[in-house]
């Protein structure tokens, strides 16, 4: 493996790390549920996303082809990640999760 | 019984096999049958659950569109991640933002996309289908996050779907 592709690997994985980890903090330091579900959505989208692209380098470069099922595992994240979201926020909204104070706006009714 | 055995969505049933085919290691008879099962199965369980398709959809918008997103995802969580890791507490808001878009396909593909986006999550849509409810985590005012949302992804969209 040249050592081009080494260090994108390791920076690509490096990178998607960090970003996963500050998913994570979020989750912790957000004041609400509302707001706590940015953090999962967004971040980690790319941090997964990040180290799917250094899986496909690694493998491209030791030589077993182009992996497209990390491409498809990324599809499928990208495609369910905005669901699971939209379902979260709904089940808070339908047993009424209190927001933090200064939230501008109501949920609705359910 | 006979549209039992049939294919209600023919492009549906050769995306998931050829889904399949790639997913599982080389394309073996098995495999092809698994994939013949699951291309007839899957279209016939979800049938109910699919909207009416579309008049007519411009699929070559559909690329420009898709690395608009990808783009916009990046940003986004560069954004996120700086909110999360700056000490100031965010503003968060429910917006409810007005929908021009009438078709159910054109609707949930927005609502993905508000979600993916700069600090937005979609939360519910209204059951007339005119208002999508949105949580923005870092929001200035209203109206900016509904113009941009309306620019940037409403617009392409509507493009696509009329």
């Amino acid at each position: 493996m040249s050592p081009l592709a080494e260090y994108a690997i390791s920076a690509l994985l490096v990178f998607g790390g960090a970003f996963t980890l500050i998913g994570a903090i979020g989750l912790a330091r957000l004041p609400d549920f509302y707001t706590r579900l940015h953090g999962p959505t967004k971040a980690t989208t790319v941090g997964v996303g990040a180290i799917m692209l250094s899986s496909v380098i690694y493998f491209s470069a030791i030589g077993e082809g182009v992996g497209i099922s990390e491409v498809l595992i990324t599809v499928f994240l990208l495609m369910t990640a905005p669901v699971s979201a939209n379902m979260l926020a709904k089940a808070a909204m339908h047993i009424g999760v209190k927001t933090v104070e200064d939230t501008e706006g109501k949920p609705w009714e359910q | 019984m006979f549209d039992r055995l049939s294919f209600p969505q023919p492009w549906l049933s050769l995306i998931l096999f050829l889904i399949w085919q790639i997913l599982s290691d080389g394309v073996s008879g098995g495999s092809v049958a698994l994939g013949l099962i699951l291309a007839w199965l899957i279209p016939q369980i979800t049938h109910g659950f699919w909207p009416e398709r579309p008049a007519f959809v411009k699929v070559w918008r559909m690329p420009a569109y898709i690395l608009r997103v990808l783009k916009d995802i990046v940003i986004a969580s560069f954004s996120v991640a700086w909110l999360i890791l700056s000490p100031r507490n965010p503003r968060p808001a429910f917006i409810s933002y007005p929908l021009q878009l009438d078709h159910p396909l054109a609707i949930s593909i927005l609502a993905s996309t508000i979600s993916l986006t700069p600090g937005t999550v979609s939360a519910d849509v209204s059951d007339d289908n005119k208002t999508l409810l949105i949580h923005a985590l870092d929001a200035t005012s209203d109206q900016e996050v509904i113009d941009t949302i309306y620019n940037s992804y409403e617009k392409p969209l509507m493009e696509m779907f009329q």
